[in-house]
């Protein structure tokens, strides 16, 4: 077992690790530690830190990084991330590679300072104009967030695609034993620039849309067949199967195991990967499932959109009801958890679907 | 050693510019410096957007379209991460200078060594000639149709001026298209601006009063009459920070 060390710390070194050449950012709580960090830490290992003007520019600055071939970062929380989505959609029309990390407060507008999960539908869905996604990856403990952030690079590289690292506020700085990995040294990506034009482009007036929507959904495809990534307990005779990422999904699991202790059939399933959703997962369901049960840090429900539009897939004969417990901001208690499956088998609460 | 070749290779593609435009002529001198400084194949061009996207089809080397007044943040990315190449951030008045302000400002402040060459055609030519920071007081556009009011929209913004004046810059200019004297000489900047940046020495930026006879609705010819008479005694030409190893 690692040393203690802080969530946003821990990620920034592993960035660092990962063989970044650039981190461009501006700073906003609960993400600072990461830039404070990356200020002291990148020039020791020969790489650039701007502190961007805004996050506008800190993004696009990633994206002249990005554009040269080399891993590049840029991290922030809410109202930041909505200012990169103009540079975030652009380096996806511009299939660059890059990896942006949202540590996720809660809140419109400007938002609060409590740790929360409300950006799922922004990031899952591409969040900026056009017709894009992002790969999107939910680690639940720092060790998962440390363990994932080469992938998250390896990911982004391989489709050519945005990796957005979503994690949560109270992830962002609280401390846990964590295993650093090795150093990489990424190569050079060969459509990076290189002065000499070696790759060559088209112009944005010659391009051709039909053909690159073509392109575009068989690399979706591909994303969606091969990197679903999930947890899941308990799902082949579970009566009630829960769905929550992140620390709400760290949660969900210790009450899972109380419930079962108690006699209840209940499983979990818990996507490290929300985008792609983790669809495989649900085809282990017992098909005779009374219900899934979305537990979720936001107001409103999010994940229940895709937790019932999943299981619509899988099980076609009947609609399986699912439920959503939203809890809106902070990590939700294991007596949240259970209580909420009382009051869904009670029919205190009704389905959302 | 003379070269045979007339156009320089990088720009040896047909490019959609309107007739009596000045972008053209400007593109021409960007590649005539690089070719003669031996940076043609060591380079990176970070495009505006606006007519400036032109250069998107038109260039033949490493070139990315930016989002729109973003140029000067995306070639800061660039070349922090490869100094070694040179870097043009290529941008209109409407894209760095109004949109792209913040981005544009920041770049010279942190005296960020790439180079900048901005058009100043004082509209925004690409979506039909709106007014752009650069207006002059009175002039009509699709967006000031009774003549721009400046007591309301603010003053034409010298951009050269404001950077030599208040940052530690390390060459600013502006030069214009409408004589071979003027041409000469707006081809010297720019090369300085580009030996600036080789040698290390930071932010360099070249405006370029240029025509839009379109937009402007007056000939080719008319629109270098404009530009003599009336731009160039608000946007006087010259060096307005020199190189400290000149």
């Amino acid at each position: 077992m690692g040393d203690m060390i802080k969530g946003n710390i821990a990620i920034a070194e592993a960035a660092v690790r990962a063989g970044i050449k650039l981190y461009a950012g501006y700073p906003i709580t609960p993400s600072t530690e990461i830039m404070e960090y990356l200020s002291k830490r990148l020039p020791e290992v020969g790489a650039s830190f701007v502190q961007a003007e805004s996050e506008l520019a800190g993004i696009n600055m990633v994206m002249g990084a990005a554009a040269c071939g080399v891993r590049a970062l840029t991290a922030s929380s809410g109202p930041g991330i909505s200012l990169k989505q103009e540079g975030i959609s652009c380096i996806s029309d511009e299939e660059l590679a890059c990896v942006v990390i949202n540590v996720v407060r809660y809140g419109n507008g400007l938002g609060t300072l409590y740790s929360a999960q409300c950006d799922y539908h922004r990031e899952t869905r591409g969040g900026g104009n056009g017709d894009y996604r992002c790969i999107v990856l939910c680690p639940g403990s720092i060790q998962e967030a440390v363990d994932l952030m080469a992938t998250a690079y390896e990911l982004a590289e391989k489709y050519r695609i945005v990796t957005v690292m979503m994690t949560e506020g109270a992830l962002g700085q609280m401390m846990e034993p964590c295993e650093l990995p090795d150093f990489i040294e990424p190569k050079k990506h060969p459509w990076g620039f290189d002065g000499k034009y070696t790759y060559k482009k088209i112009g944005i007036f010659d391009r051709n849309s039909m053909d690159e929507a073509v392109e575009l959904n068989k690399k979706h495809e591909a994303i969606k067949a091969e990197e679903q990534r999930w947890e899941e307990e308990g799902l082949e005779d579970a009566d009630y199967v829960f769905v929550a990422f992140g620390l709400p999904g760290r949660s969900v699991q210790g009450a899972v195991k109380e419930l079962r202790a108690e006699g209840h059939k209940v499983g979990f399933i818990r996507p490290i990967t929300t985008w792609p959703f983790p669809e495989k997962a649900f085809e282990n369901v017992n098909k005779d499932v009374k219900g899934l049960i979305s537990v979720e840090a936001n107001a409103t429900g999010q994940l229940i959109d895709d937790v019932a539009l999943t299981i619509k897939k899988v099980i076609k004969d009947r609609n399986v009801p699912t439920f959503c417990l939203p809890c809106v901001y902070g990590i939700p208690s294991m007596k949240f958890t259970k209580e909420g499956l009382h009051k869904i088998i009670s029919g205190e609460i009704k389905e959302a679907y | 050693m003379a070269k045979a070749r007339k156009v320089p290779a990088i720009i040896d593609n047909p490019m959609s510019f309107c007739p009596g435009c000045g972008h053209g002529i400007v593109i021409r001198l960007i590649a005539e410096c690089l070719e003669e400084l031996e940076q043609d194949q060591n380079l990176i061009f970070a495009l505006g957007v606006g007519c400036s996207s032109l250069l998107g089809g038109g260039l033949v080397t490493d070139r990315l379209h930016c989002p729109h007044g973003r140029a000067s943040a995306v070639a800061t990315g660039m070349k922090r991460v490869q100094p070694e190449n040179t870097i043009v951030a290529y941008q209109g008045d409407g894209d760095a200078y109004s949109i792209g302000i913040a981005e544009t400002i920041n770049a010279a402040y942190r005296n960020e060594n790439f180079t900048m060459v901005a058009i100043n055609n004082t509209n925004y030519g690409m979506t039909g000639g709106q007014m752009s920071w650069t207006t002059m007081p009175g002039q009509v556009t699709t967006t000031s149709p009774l003549g721009r009011d400046c007591e309301i929209t603010g003053n034409p913004l010298k951009f050269p001026e404001l950077v030599a004046s208040q940052f530690d810059v390390a060459f600013a200019a502006r030069g214009a298209v409408t004589s071979p004297k003027n041409i000469n000489k707006l081809k010297k900047y720019i090369k300085n601006g580009l030996e600036a940046q080789i040698n290390g020495e930071g932010y360099s930026v070249i405006e370029v009063l240029s025509p839009c006879p379109t937009n402007w609705k007056l000939s080719p010819l008319n629109s270098m009459k404009r530009i003599e008479e009336e731009l160039i005694p608000y946007y006087p030409l010259g060096v307005f920070k020199e190189r400290k190893e000149n």
